[in-house]
């Protein structure tokens, strides 16, 4: 065994495989925040006065917030005036306007992540709205999607395109006093994606952002917004991956899901910032608020999350379940290796008759990593005959991480039915042996088993995902076991 | 004829417990040994130790095999090197798909022999053929490994991943216990199937009844960690009439 421990000790040793740093000219505002830096985010923005105004509450109102500690993680205090709260790549006079003038080297990076935009988005038949720091500098498949009258655009634009669409649903779902990094994202978003599909419409295509975190300093803050109109369908996919760094970086995001009658949402995320080096330096702070609401009739949002990445996790994408026989899901894989902390889950508040919510949560602990599961199921007095069924497996490997479940259960209706199961294990020595014995490498087999045992949520991500999700997992776990 | 394993003198110790004393045997290209003896005996202990399973403390002794040092090599080389461990209860690996697993087992072999990787299309081509000859249906390939095999679906998948492996050198350790009759049946045509005079065959097992269908060339009797006695397929014969006492009894 103890032979085993040092082997697997020697491959998890292995580096981040996404680190390089792309230099680029980045216009970049000074570190700090006040009410000025707002009004400059605002102003280079070009935004109408209500959203100036809008961030500007959320800013007086964050003044007045504490950084919450209730998460099971330990965060090293975080110098909020130290943070540079606006950085865009250089545009050439009013920004690229095709993949041509994207800066060549912008797009090698996107290379190096396996991310070849112009290829690999037509060959998958994937648009993608490529969000690199603070601006969108690409976006393609504009024209199927306009067709349809899918509107899927950096969210900058779509405040000017689409003001009135941003006024009704901004803030509707989390509101801008929402959470203490919420309503700092509030206050200075600079960019995200923006979609809305149209009553009827089955967006014709996943639609799909890589995010990539570039310029020193710079916490990044984006705003996601997805709307889907009575009876239409939209998938929307997430990936990111960050170059190596020795600070911490802060990143707040906040994503908002609406579904109206009949509506379907299903978002997907593949989480992989630089988690920190093996010691616990550095990495990504992880922060996001997601929530979405089935404001609708059998409306239906579905999360599924691989989070592989960052030095911190704190996310819990959640469903309000408004609408009458309207469901919501949440499939989730995390791991920690090393230094990492995960406190993540999700919440379903059940307010609707007839609603029902499905979580399976898989967690991985390797290294000193901390993984820690935190749901809350809520039924209201007005769910009558909600359902939830929870299930929540915890893997470990070797002695010295740990995991941590926190099911919160919040019944108000007696003819709710909620059903919790969970389970905590090591992978096996019998396991192991057994592939070893077949000779498979103590590497393969770990992925191989683990894989396995994530199976029930991979099996919900999009094909194409489900590939580079389990490819990330073998990164970020190489070794592992106990 | 060189042997392909020989074992020299093998003490083996388990948490401090003397399992296998001065064991010594060899095995020919060819042929095929059947190791016999009661409960405790060590034939399990042996048959983990050759492939390198963790947790035992080898205090004197050698095993070459093919001219190999095999103590020095990690349980997955001796795998590719071509010798197979059938096991007695294989474990179940829940989500991981047997065509999965054994895919990537007959490639880790190929890679390391300078062969290239087989795609999944001949991959179903050869692995399909061997399903026949194991009495296996085709969802069995999609589904989790062990996930929810009877005793005997679950010893029928360790011959099938012999058959598609090749193996040099096959050990069995107890793959008759637990079957009926017709599962034996189906489990002996397979193990017969890779008899060649290139390979040879280790069957563990208690009861003489394997040897009925996969005839011994030789037959050993374990006893308390040493081969108390050896001989040809009469000897299992013999141990079947007068138990593993008169045996035992020989050599105390």
């Amino acid at each position: 065994m103890s032979e085993n421990a040092k082997q697997l000790e020697s491959l998890i040793g292995r580096g981040y495989q996404h680190g390089f740093v792309t230099e680029i000219d980045s216009d970049t505002v000074p570190p700090g925040l006040d009410e000025d830096v707002v009004r400059l985010i605002s102003r280079k923005k070009q935004e109408p006065a209500f959203l100036t105004e809008w961030r500007l509450k959320a800013l007086r109102h964050w003044l007045t917030m504490k950084e919450p500690h209730w998460a099971h993680v330990k965060i090293a205090p975080i110098d909020y005036q130290a943070i540079s709260y606006y950085s865009a790549p250089r545009a050439k006079k009013d920004g690229p306007k095709s993949l041509a003038e994207v800066d060549p080297k912008l797009l090698a990076t996107y290379e190096k992540l396996g991310v070849p935009l112009h290829e690999r988005a037509r060959l998958a038949g994937v648009a993608v709205d490529a969000v690199f720091d603070s601006v969108s500098v690409a976006t393609t498949f504009k024209d199927r999607l306009a067709a349809a009258g899918v509107i899927f655009c950096p969210f900058s634009e779509a405040v000017r395109s689409h003001p009135h669409l941003i006024e009704q649903y901004l803030g509707s779902v989390v509101p801008p006093s929402d959470n203490f990094f919420a309503t700092l994202n509030s206050a200075v978003f600079t960019d995200g994606s923006f979609v809305y599909v149209p009553k009827g419409v089955r967006c014709p295509m996943e639609l799909s952002t890589y995010f990539r975190i570039n310029a020193m300093n710079t916490g990044q803050f984006e705003r996601t917004l997805i709307i889907a109109d009575v009876g239409s369908y939209v998938s929307y996919l997430e990936g990111c991956s960050a170059p190596q760094r020795d600070e911490n970086q802060l990143h707040a995001a906040v994503v908002e899901l609406i579904a109206l009658d009949d509506a379907y949402i299903k978002y997907s995320t593949v989480q992989n910032w630089y988690p920190g080096d093996a010691n616990g330096v550095g990495g990504i702070y992880n922060f996001v608020t997601k929530r979405g609401e089935c404001r609708g009739r059998k409306a239906h949002i579905s999360w599924t999350q691989v989070e592989t990445g960052s030095a911190i996790t704190w996310k819990y994408p959640s469903c309000v379940l408004r609408g009458e026989g309207s469901i919501g899901e949440f499939y989730s894989v995390a791991t920690v290796n090393n230094h990492q902390q995960a406190d993540t889950g999700t919440k379903m508040i059940h307010i609707g008759k007839d609603t029902r919510s499905t979580i399976v949560s898989k967690g991985i602990s390797a290294g000193h990593g901390q993984n820690t599961y935190r749901g809350l199921v809520k039924i209201l007095p007005s769910a009558h005959g909600a359902r939830n069924f929870t299930q929540c497996d915890s893997l470990l490997m070797g002695g010295q991480c740990g995991a941590h479940t926190f099911p919160y259960v919040e019944v108000k209706n007696p003819t709710a039915t909620v059903e919790h199961e969970a389970s905590t294990s090591k992978i096996s020595e019998d396991q192991l042996f057994y592939c070893l014995a077949r000779g498979i490498s103590q590497e393969d087999a770990v992925n191989m088993i683990v894989s396995g045992f994530c199976k029930s949520v991979f099996k919900e991500l999009p094909m194409e995902f489900a590939v580079e999700a389990q490819a990330l997992l073998a990164v970020s776990l190489e070794g592992a076991v106990g | 004829m060189t042997a392909m394993l020989n074992i020299n003198n093998l003490s083996v110790t388990v948490d401090g417990k003397q399992i296998l004393k001065g064991l010594n045997l060899v095995v020919r290209a060819g042929e095929v040994h059947a190791i016999m003896g009661p409960n405790g005996s060590g034939k399990s202990t042996l048959a983990h130790v050759l492939a390198g399973r963790p947790g035992y403390e080898i205090t004197s002794g050698s095993v070459s095999f093919e001219g190999l040092d095999l103590l020095k090599l990690a349980p997955e080389e001796r795998a590719r090197a071509g010798v197979f461990l059938g096991f007695q209860y294989p474990v179940e690996i829940p989500g991981v798909n047997n065509v999965y697993l054994l895919k990537a087992a007959l490639n880790a072999a190929r890679k390391q022999h300078g062969l290239q990787e087989v795609d999944a299309f001949e991959f179903l081509t050869l692995v399909r053929d061997k399903m026949k000859l194991m009495h296996i249906e085709d969802s069995f390939l999609s589904r989790g490994v062990n996930e929810g095999f009877s005793g005997g679906e679950k010893k029928r998948n360790e011959i099938l991943q012999m058959l598609v492996l090749e193996p040099k050198l096959a050990i069995l350790d107890e793959t008759d216990s637990g079957l009926d009759i017709d599962a034996l049946k189906v489990v002996a045509a397979g193990v017969n199937s890779l008899r060649s005079p290139a390979r040879a065959c280790v069957l563990v097992t208690h009861y003489q009844r394997l040897l009925e269908y996969v005839v011994p060339d030789f037959v050993h009797v374990l006893v308390r960690g040493r081969i108390a006695r050896s001989g040809d397929r009469t000897l299992a014969l013999e141990l079947e009439r007068r138990g593993y006492e008169w045996v035992a009894g020989e050599a105390a």
